[in-house]
């Protein structure tokens, strides 16, 4: 019986609204007083009777909740005969109930989005060889499953056989899909977009990949700031010291009509809807793209950030060194590029790998006799010619004549912070290389972007020589960089901040050896493409360690943190305006008093889910 | 100990987590400190001792406060 009230809430709220209607068509179009009496009393029983449901539900568990104040107050107007207060009270409990249901929805729609991505079910090889469908939640760590075209992967697992492509986005943020071979990891909740493919259970349910992110976000809408937990405390004694003031004004005015009026006026209301919703939205607009934070304490942290502190390598930088810049010098380029190719492939030097990377295509050589000089490179003999490939001290041991404009060229490539690679045939200069570990693009207009939104200070710090990150740091307009710095030297750095300057930092780093860090900084963010280091070492995740999110990330705090802000003044303004009124007017009652607290209820709300559109302006 | 997850039917106000979370934590075998109501994802968390009672137990507390249970899982801790 109670549940089937309960479950009808929605149509006894019709109702209600119906009845109340015909009541005051009759009272006011017909002047039937009887019927409308009737008509109001019989809203009120009906309307009410969810709510005491749900008031006694609360009492059994000793808690003064909502229901309880509305209750009470309802019963006292019934008992007043005032049906009319009765009537119009419980109808907008419960269609304020209905709308906050619906609004509410929407706020959590983003999430939702995420969490239906979820692999619901997995074809499981059994006992006897053939593959069956199960749900996931029947897959375990070892069990031999089969993907087929446009499916999605159950778990994280290893390719055993078959090939295809899958779209990684969810877990990567990354649309284009890779390609999978035997041998190859494959993670829950991606989709096979062609092929088919048997895998190896690695990791099932909540210990995969996709799992700790839903879990993450989950876990992050639900956490509570310090002013929330505070919020929560205030609501646990507020409801009963509603209570007992309605109680007291009885006692001792013996005015009842006033007593519930005080009730449903002291009804907490939007204050403990607003900062949740807020908090649910603006996680929610983060998880849509491809930034997650982890909780409202990161929220408010990131918000009023002074300083963000940046590792160079893999963080500004794409932490490959490739040929930034180069001049060839003389005839026969093609045929030197050759040679270079063909020295540089028997090399495992990373300047060496650049190189090659950077050639290309070409005509390999084979290399007849080669002797590596130590600090200065290699010389080779190749197709009957002597090759030398290195810096500027080989160039001056071979021998090697400079030109006026080549020197100038050096100058130059060095300036910019390469590290260079020369090539000479048979004593002759013939190309001049700059390999140099390169800004990532759009990184400098991240960095405004930051700026413009307030972060005061970017610091770069790094374990390079100060030269190198000097020119890092200038053409990207940092305020500081420091180089030659060992992770304990940048913990220490990141520490000083905090303790001494009293600032808030944060802190983007890879997340392997600046672990110290990550953990120091008021924020962590590691860039480690989506792996579970950076899911568990960060307090804001970057998907796909996309750095331009890093602005919508700051972008989105700051709106967040606004939006919460607003929320609690709209929240604690109606309720003191409420409360000031019913001392201070004659106007004020149950009614008008319901009405205003459900309306500041959808306000909130709504504010809140403005988050869920937030954008950061170009 | 175990710990369970409860998926319940969508939480719309406040007042009912706090509801839920006393109610769990009445039952005895329940880990008080462990029990977690995550109000948006509408779910229930908590660590229990499998010898005192079984997840069906808190499950029907939770129905006969008025809230639909959808799915529960149990693992072990």
């Amino acid at each position: 019986m109670q549940r089937f009230i309960l479950s009808r809430k929605n149509h006894i709220a019709l109702i209600s609204g119906i009845l109340i209607a015909i009541g005051f068509t009759s009272a006011l179009g017909f002047k039937n007083e009887i019927v409308a009496v009737w008509a109001l009393a019989a809203a009120s029983v009906l309307g009410v009777a969810p709510i005491a449901i749900q008031a006694y539900q609360a009492l059994k568990v000793k808690v003064v909740s909502i229901d309880v104040l509305v209750t009470i107050a309802v019963v006292g107007a019934f008992f007043i005969r005032n049906f009319e207060e009765s009537a119009i009270v419980t109808f907008l409990f419960l269609f304020g109930a209905f709308l906050e249901q619906r609004t509410l929805n929407k706020t959590r729609s983003a999430i939702k989005e995420l969490t239906e991505m979820a692999p619901e079910s997995a074809l499981k090889q059994m006992a006897n060889g053939e593959f069956e469908e199960v749900e996931v939640d029947e897959v375990d760590v070892g069990d031999i499953l089969l993907v087929k075209t446009g499916a999605k992967i159950p778990v994280d697992g290893t390719v055993i056989s078959g090939e295809g492509s899958i779209n990684e986005a969810s877990i990567t943020g990354e649309s284009l899909p890779v390609s999978k071979e035997k041998g190859s990891t494959v993670f829950a909740g991606t989709i096979l977009d062609n092929g088919t493919i048997q895998i190896a259970a690695d990791r099932v349910g909540e210990d995969t990949t996709f799992g700790k992110i839903i879990e993450l976000v989950e876990e992050a809408q639900d956490s509570k700031s310090e002013a929330e937990r505070f919020i929560d405390r205030f609501a646990k004694y507020y409801t009963p010291a509603v209570l007992l003031l309605g109680i007291l004004v009885w006692v001792f005015s013996q005015n009842i009509e006033l007593a519930i009026t005080i009730l449903v006026l002291g009804c907490p209301g939007a204050l403990v809807i607003g900062v949740p919703v807020s908090n649910v939205a603006g996680i929610g607009n983060g998880a849509r793209h491809g930034v997650l934070l982890k909780g409202s304490e990161v929220i408010g942290d990131f918000s009023r950030l002074d300083t963000m502190v940046f590792d160079k390598t893999g963080t500004l930088t794409l932490g490959n060194p490739s040929v930034a810049e180069k001049k060839y010098y003389g005839d026969n380029i093609d045929e030197a590029l050759g040679f270079l190719a063909s020295v540089e492939r028997e090399s495992d030097h990373p300047l060496a790998k650049a190189v090659l990377a950077d050639i290309g295509e070409t005509t390999f050589s084979p290399v007849e006799s080669t002797e590596v000089i130590k600090g200065g490179g290699i010389v080779a003999g190749v197709g009957g010619h002597r090759i030398a490939v290195g810096n500027v001290a080989l160039m001056e041991r071979e021998g090697v004549e400079l030109s006026e404009q080549a020197k100038a060229d050096i100058a130059h490539f060095e300036k910019n912070g390469n590290s260079l690679v020369l090539t000479s045939v048979d004593g002759e200069l013939k190309i001049l290389m700059g390999v140099r570990d390169q800004i990532r693009p759009g990184v400098k207009e991240d960095l405004l972007r930051l700026k413009r939104l307030g972060v005061k200070n970017l610091v770069m710090l790094s374990g390079d020589n100060q030269g190198t990150v000097d020119v890092v740091s200038r053409e990207l307009g940092l305020t500081e960089a420091h180089g030659n710095m060992l992770p304990e030297d940048k913990s220490a750095y990141i520490k000083r901040l905090i303790e001494e300057e009293k600032q808030i930092v944060a802190f983007v780093g890879d997340g392997v050896n600046d672990s110290p860090s990550l953990a120091l900084a008021h924020i962590g963010i590691a860039m480690g493409s989506g792996t579970d280091v950076a899911i568990e070492t960060s307090d804001v995740v970057l998907m796909n360690s996309d750095f331009s999110r890093l602005p919508h990330a700051l972008g989105l705090t700051k709106a967040t943190a606004r939006n919460m802000k607003q929320n609690i003044v709209i929240a604690v303004g109606v309720v003191l305006f409420l409360l000031a009124s019913v001392f201070f007017s004659e106007w004020m009652n149950m009614s008008i008093g319901m009405l205003v607290h459900e309306a500041s209820i959808l306000v909130v709300i709504l504010n809140g889910m403005r988050l869920l559109r937030y954008k950061l302006r170009k | 100990m175990k710990k369970a997850t409860i998926q319940l039917d969508t939480l719309t106000c406040p007042s009912c987590v706090q509801k839920i979370e006393n109610a769990t934590k009445s039952l005895s075998g329940v880990d008080k400190e462990s029990v977690k109501v995550l109000f948006n994802s509408s779910k229930l968390k908590f660590d229990f001792d499998d010898d005192k009672l079984s997840v069906e137990d808190v499950e029907k507390a939770i129905t006969a406060l008025g809230y639909d249970v959808k799915k529960s899982q149990v693992k072990a801790k």
